[in-house]
């Protein structure tokens, strides 16, 4: 009976519009709704799921980030998690946080917390990364079972029905483990209020990346960032002779 | 016409009882329940003035008070959408210490410029004080960002705030009395059937339960009819608001400035104006919008199309050319006043804010009114809850000392003195009659003459049948000063979860057809300002379906309201749903 360790990420909601800050420096987060990651709310799930099944004992909830994003870990904990740790991680920290920062936390937090699986979404809506899991299960040097769209666990090894291009692909990997949810792997449940309020009463431990050893100093520098440009209007032609015309005209045969 | 070619179109088991519905035969009902001693509904200014005074009063008396708010928004402020030109009366009495806690009313009034517009000109009329929109000594707010400052002060209080949850019903003791609410259920199919993930809401209890649902609120429709509160007022009537920020050329940016004008588009029969406030909050931000009276005759008539054609006019245009639009919404607000105001308390509970309605219309405010009723039931309340033997004939506590506190209030006087204002427009010369009458007798008179104008009646009532008016020819939007509907309800960040029922429920389906098209023109198309609701062409056949895109819903209630056949019920969706507006 073991330990999972599920990370959660706080994004801005898949259906707002996004704008970009006037100094181009990233986009407008402030007072803007976030939400859980889609991806990161199926991780949850799965965990909660083998929970119930007794396939693990505990589920902890992680996320790395300022203090909201402890309204993300509550939902994780009324969705089923045992208790939470909140990474501190604010400022220009924070602004600049990626994978690589992400996933040396998590394995930092692997180790200490002797978790036998390590759950994560596939990657998040915000950046499309899709790079945390895999960096973690290189740094921890754990196999991994990525895109997972079914997982059952079986003593010490976990099959894992992946999803790739052109179909499904099962694997068979040993724990510990990292393992990343796709869309089908399960519909998560709903949040709901008397769950909310029973998880005011699980824990969530503070710390911050020092105290795992970890340095936040990022190797990427944003240097701007833009609004896609403005989609001219199409033109319509009459005929195939104009096409070819058209085409030739603007260089591109 | 062939009914059982139309697809069904409401599943909502508020028309279609599940009790009676085989699909859930076996499901458990049962919902979990907890207690406290004030539930309230309504995360707005009224509902967290609410909760903030009550602990307030704890505080002061060392008393232990559980307080409970649920909010259907996914954040405090997600669903709020005003002007908004705050006065600082009610939020001086709750807070002298405004200012130093944070206070987000960065923006004094400087400037107050009131014009009636003509198709290409400006009339100014000088803002006398003692006008009722003089905004002297007020604040531009951005009211999200105020109701979110106001959640933070609760919570720092002891309040427990729940987002995203909806109170979906009213739960009753036997003696009839209100007992306290339940949240809205999980994890029900579009077509009404329960999915894998269904979850009963939860049941809140209180000793007293209070309702700021905002305009219109749908369970206050439920309350009136099972308590009888408006057996001695008028029926309210209505205006919609519709909204956007822009951010606009900084040589064009006036902070402080507030624009008000009255005119063109609209004709002098139809109520309604538009508002220009420059905001100081460091970037060229300007709020503006377009409110029409929910009275107006002509089927033909959108709302949201006079809102964008009137930025087209050459003084509106100036300020907006060379800006972008960041963020649309839209919302029903009270305009009856004085005549519309209904009894507010009853065995277990009461009404506050907007939702029983004490915007003062010719100030264009209700904050100030809101917050103050709010203040008003919690200071009522808090000796009865805190009492050892509260002394009540009902299980829930029936408190009336709220509604003598209101009467006997500033709120009372404040609408007392402009209750003739908005009526004084039904008259043959319309807006100038109207503006005629707020100079003679407001001005001069303060609202002391003996009489008390009356309302046209309900807002539903109005429309002219379509073979009666005139189609409105509006401009088609040209992408930079105005938008079509789409993008812009892009802009309110709007979403529902999409299988679920329609909340835009029908008493009967087939009456959109048969009477609302067939009479009206479908009116619903041009009154909605999310594009919830289109009549399209059957799929065989000849002939055409209402289709509700439920998930373009913003929450405003002008389709409750304004629906000729009154046979839309807007209930509470799944909680989270909804806009997500940011500051507006």
């Amino acid at each position: 009976m073991s330990r999972v360790l599920v990370g959660v990420k706080r994004v801005i909601d898949y259906a707002v519009k996004i704008r970009v800050k006037p100094d181009q420096s990233g986009v407008v987060t402030d007072g803007v709704k976030h939400s859980m990651n889609p991806f990161c709310e199926i991780a949850v799930e799965e965990a909660v799921k083998l929970k119930e099944k007794k396939f693990i004992k505990e589920v902890v909830a992680v996320s790395c980030g300022p203090s909201q994003v402890t309204e993300t870990i509550r939902t994780a904990l009324a969705m089923g998690c045992d208790r939470g740790i909140h990474v501190e991680v604010s400022g220009k920290d924070y602004e600049a946080m990626g994978p690589l920062q992400i996933s040396k936390i998590f394995a930092a937090l692997a180790k200490k917390e002797e978790a036998s699986l390590v759950i994560l979404g596939k990657q998040a809506i915000d950046d499309d990364c899709n790079q945390t899991g895999q960096m973690t299960a290189a740094l921890l040097d754990w196999p991994q079972g990525t895109f997972a769209s079914e997982v059952t666990i079986d003593g010490e090894t976990v099959k894992v029905v992946r999803e790739i291009d052109g179909g499904l692909e099962t694997i068979k990997i040993s724990m510990p483990a990292v393992l990343t949810a796709d869309l089908r792997l399960n519909t998560p449940r709903y949040a709901t209020l008397p769950n909310i309020m029973k998880a005011k009463k699980k824990k969530i431990a503070n710390m911050k990346p020092a105290d795992l050893g970890v340095d936040m100093v990022s190797r990427v520098e944003v240097l701007r960032v833009d609004e896609p440009p403005t989609r001219l209007a199409g033109v319509k032609v009459e005929t195939v002779d104009d096409l070819v015309a058209k085409l030739k005209a603007n260089g591109t045969i | 016409m062939h009914l059982h070619m139309m697809p069904r179109i409401t599943s909502h088991y508020t028309i279609f009882p599940r009790d009676k519905d085989p699909r859930w035969e076996g499901v458990e009902m049962e919902r979990f329940a907890d207690e406290a001693d004030v539930v309230i509904v309504g995360g707005g200014p009224a509902g967290l003035s609410a909760a903030i005074r009550l602990k307030q009063l704890a505080k002061e008396q060392e008393k232990e008070l559980r307080v409970c708010l649920v909010e259907k928004a996914s954040q405090i402020g997600a669903h709020t959408l005003s002007g908004a030109c705050l006065e600082p009366s009610a939020l001086n009495e709750l807070f002298p210490d405004w200012k130093e806690r944070g206070a987000p009313l960065n923006t004094p009034v400087t400037e107050d410029l009131f014009s009636i517009l003509t198709e290409k000109y400006r009339i100014p009329v000088p803002m006398l004080p003692g006008l009722p929109m003089n905004n002297h000594g007020n604040y531009i707010v951005r009211l999200g960002h105020f109701v979110h400052w106001l959640g933070e002060q609760a919570e720092e209080l002891g309040v427990e705030i729940y987002p995203g949850y909806a109170a979906a019903e009213v739960l009753f003791h036997e003696d009839g009395s209100v007992k306290g609410i339940a949240t809205n259920d999980v994890g029900i199919a579009k077509d009404g059937s329960p999915k894998d993930v269904f979850e009963r809401g939860m049941e809140l209890h209180a000793k007293v339960t209070l309702f700021g649902e905002g305009c219109h609120g749908h369970l206050a429709k439920q309350l009136y009819r099972q308590f009888n509160l408006r057996e001695n007022c008028e029926p309210q009537t209505y205006a919609i608001g519709l909204k956007e920020l822009w951010v606009i050329d900084e040589k064009k940016w006036r902070p402080g400035r507030v624009e008000h004008s009255v005119g063109w588009p609209l004709n002098r029969n139809t109520y309604g104006g538009s508002f220009l406030y420059h905001l100081n909050e460091g970037e060229p931000l300007v709020a503006l919008g377009f409110v029409v009276g929910l009275d107006y005759t002509n089927p033909y008539l959108s709302p949201f199309r006079e809102f964008q054609r009137w930025k087209h006019h050459p003084f509106v245009a100036k300020t907006l050319e060379g800006g972008d639009r960041i963020a649309y919404g839209a919302r029903a607000l009270n305009e009856g006043g004085y005549q519309c105001l209904p009894k507010v308390t009853f065995p277990g509970g009461m009404l506050i804010g907007c939702s029983p309605g004490f915007m003062n219309v010719p100030k264009i405010k209700g904050t100030h009114t809101a917050m103050k009723s709010g203040m008003l039931a919690a200071e009522a309340i808090f000796p009865k809850v805190t009492a050892e033997d509260p002394a009540s004939e009902t299980a829930g506590l029936h408190i009336p000392e709220y509604e003598d506190n209101l009467k006997k209030s500033w709120i009372w006087k404040e609408l007392y003195a402009v209750r003739n204002i908005r009526p004084s427009f039904h008259n043959y010369f319309g807006l100038y009659g109207g503006m005629v009458y707020t100079g003679v007798f407001y001005w001069i008179l303060r609202g002391k003459e003996p009489w008390t104008l009356k309302h046209a009646g309900l807002d539903s009532a109005q429309l002219k049948p379509a073979k009666e008016c005139t189609p409105i020819e509006y401009p088609k939007p040209d992408g930079k000063l105005s938008f079509d509907l789409l993008s812009s309800v892009a802009l309110s960040g709007t979403n529902h979860e999409g299988d679920q029922p329609p909340h835009l429920t029908l008493k009967d389906d087939s009456i959109p057809v048969a009477n609302n098209l067939a009479i009206y023109d479908g009116p619903e198309q041009r009154f909605c300002p999310a594009g919830v609701y289109e009549y399209v062409p059957l799929e065989t056949g000849e002939g055409m379906r209402l289709q509700i895109n439920a998930q373009n819903c913003v929450h405003c209630k002008t389709c409750d309201i304004k629906d000729p056949s009154q046979n839309i019920n807007w209930v509470v969706p799944e909680g989270s749903g909804g806009p997500a507006y940011n500051g507006l």
